[in-house]
């Protein structure tokens, strides 16, 4: 049985400098257990306290979370800037937040769709109203481009296909708007998500986009709410969220009811999916010539675990 | 390696098999077609030369006419084995086959293959993950109803009070009024609200703080409300508390009324 060590006693011996490992792990377990009494003694010592004070007592420490540590990024929207309001007047989304354009919405595939595609594909078009599938034999998306704008598409929605699941999704605003290319995963079909209710109706739903601080977020909020018409009928109770957490966008489409004024339940219906956004370019899809205006850079943008982009 | 076969790892042999008639190291005179960037060329190798291995193969480049190149093949392996020939000329048409497809995928759309990198492909699950339980969805989305709902963005659909200091006398009158008599004078009411909510609602919010109220025509909301209300009474009843049950009941009988001309309408 190896000597037993005392802690903070100099010289100390670090618990890695043993060279042999089944002492060392010996030596390291028990100075967890030291650490973990203390931390108990010093939590309880702290709650005694607290309770001697009693109205007294110093407020709760609020703990760390990521969200809290984020690193600040200089581009987040504040509610009352003008220059991104004026922004806003004038980009691409213009003529939808307008109303002067009613969106129209074309879904496709990559070549030859498997059967879970194909079958998110008809849900997401339930999801969202005045949407259509079309199947893509062989087209190129240059080509289909012009023809979309021709026929007054508003919206194309192109999800890429990868060992017959879906794991991309690419986001276009027709009439010469950017286009978004995300990484899309874990999609669940409405049969595997665990609710009993029907299926979505026809009614336009209601958006909710939620944590969509900086500008590159503010504009792919913008995207997402172009895509659903501009007048909800809340008598359909349904609603569509857009939800953005640490750079992940987590969709879901609920149907809710209020219980009473301060209660309301929520019933998942629809499918569900999170995305990740890789890249945003100005103009419609053009993989060579496009002018990118956000891509993300494993090795420049991953170096933090603090910064978000979104 | 065919359970017959080998296969020649030699790149001037002609057919691909190991045998000894197929070998070009065992034959001294030995002729294969190869292909380089596009070009085909006839290699020639005869037992002249078999001292000076630097000159041992020669090349032939053949026409890019396809049967301009077999009369080449053709002329020179004049009196050659028939065999060799006769597979130099096979080989020959294969290797255009095969260059053909090539540029004509070429053309076409290519499937570009990214190569994923599992390290960051864990990493990216892990994260999505924790910022799943991070965000809470269900309670972001209740708090965020809610507070549409205190900001009027529904109207007058929902007859909620919003202050609590009227909440309790409301919450009674509420109940004295479901539990009063008179489906009539509650059946008027609700056409009365109803007509009222039609008219004075105008306002559907979106999330946006630039975004403007419009008003919409009350002959859309009279539409939208006549097909919800029939949808409702489909919708989620189990949900629906005791308060509520009396609502559809007589919605039903509201719009058994006017449910032909729902229909045309929304035809």
């Amino acid at each position: 049985p190896p000597a037993p060590e005392r802690v903070l006693f100099p010289p100390t011996f670090s618990v890695s400098e043993i060279k042999n490992k089944q002492r060392r792990h010996f030596m390291f377990l028990r100075w967890k257990q030291q650490q973990r009494k203390e931390k108990l003694a010093a939590r309880k010592k702290r709650r005694k306290e607290r309770e001697a004070l009693g109205d007294k007592a110093p407020p709760k420490a609020i703990p760390k979370t990521i969200e809290n540590q984020r690193v600040y990024d200089e581009t987040t929207v504040d509610p009352n800037d003008e220059e991104v309001a004026f922004d806003e007047a004038t980009d691409e989304f213009a003529p939808y937040f307008n109303r002067q354009t009613v969106p129209k919405i074309l879904i496709t595939t990559s070549d030859r769709p498997r059967g879970r595609t194909v079958r998110f594909c008809e849900q997401l078009s339930t999801v969202i109203p005045n949407s259509h599938v079309y199947y893509r034999r062989g087209l190129a998306l240059k080509r289909i481009i012009p023809q979309c704008i021709a026929r007054d598409f508003t919206d194309l929605i192109v999800i890429n296909e990868d060992r017959k699941i879906p794991n991309g999704l690419l986001l276009s605003h027709l009439p010469d708007g950017p286009t978004a290319h995300f990484r899309m995963s874990s999609v669940r079909l409405r049969k595997e998500i665990k609710r009993k209710g029907k299926e979505p109706t026809e009614h336009v739903p209601e958006v909710i986009l939620n944590n969509f601080t900086t500008r590159l977020g503010h504009s792919i909020g913008r995207m997402f709410a172009c895509l659903f018409p501009h007048d909800p009928q809340f008598i359909g109770r349904q609603v569509a969220t857009f939800h953005n957490q640490r750079d992940y966008i987590f969709f879901r489409f609920h149907r809710y009811i209020f219980k009473s004024e301060k209660k309301v339940g929520i019933q998942e219906l629809g499918p569900r999916f999170t995305l990740k956004l890789r890249s945003l370019q100005k103009g419609t899809f053009d993989s060579k010539f496009g002018e990118y205006e956000w891509i993300h850079k494993r090795r420049e943008m991953d170096t933090s675990r603090r910064k978000f982009h979104l | 390696r065919t359970k017959t076969q080998n296969f020649c790892r030699n790149e001037y042999n002609l057919s691909g098999l190991c045998n000894r008639s197929s070998c070009p190291l065992a034959n001294s005179q030995y002729a294969t077609v190869r292909e380089e960037k596009g070009r085909c060329y006839l290699y020639m190798k005869t037992i002249e030369r078999a001292a000076f291995p630097r000159r041992l193969w020669e090349r032939v480049l053949l026409s890019k006419n396809y049967e301009k190149a077999l009369e080449e093949i053709d002329e020179n392996l004049i009196y050659w084995p028939r065999f060799i020939r006769h597979k130099c000329k096979q080989r020959f048409t294969k290797i255009t086959q095969y260059l053909i497809r090539i540029r004509k995928l070429t053309l076409k759309r290519q499937r570009k293959l990214v190569p994923l990198r599992r390290k960051i492909e864990r990493r990216e699950k892990r994260r999505e993950e924790k910022a799943l339980i991070a965000a809470q969805l269900d309670n972001a989305i209740e708090k965020e109803l809610l507070e549409r709902l205190k900001q009027d963005t529904y109207g007058d659909i929902y007859n909620f009070p919003i202050h609590a200091f009227d909440k309790a006398l409301q919450q009674q009158d509420a109940e004295s009024e479901s539990e009063s008599d008179a489906e009539k004078e509650e059946e008027d009411d609700e056409d009365m609200d109803k007509r009222e909510f039609v008219e004075a609602d105008d306002s559907e919010l979106s999330d946006f703080e630039d975004m403007d109220k419009l008003e919409t025509s009350s002959e859309e909301e009279e539409e939208i409300e006549k097909k919800a209300s029939h949808s409702k009474s489909k919708g989620k009843t189990p949900l629906k508390g005791p308060a509520r049950r009396k609502r559809p009941y007589l919605e039903i009988e509201y719009e058994e009324e006017t449910e032909p001309t729902a229909k045309t309408k929304a035809a």
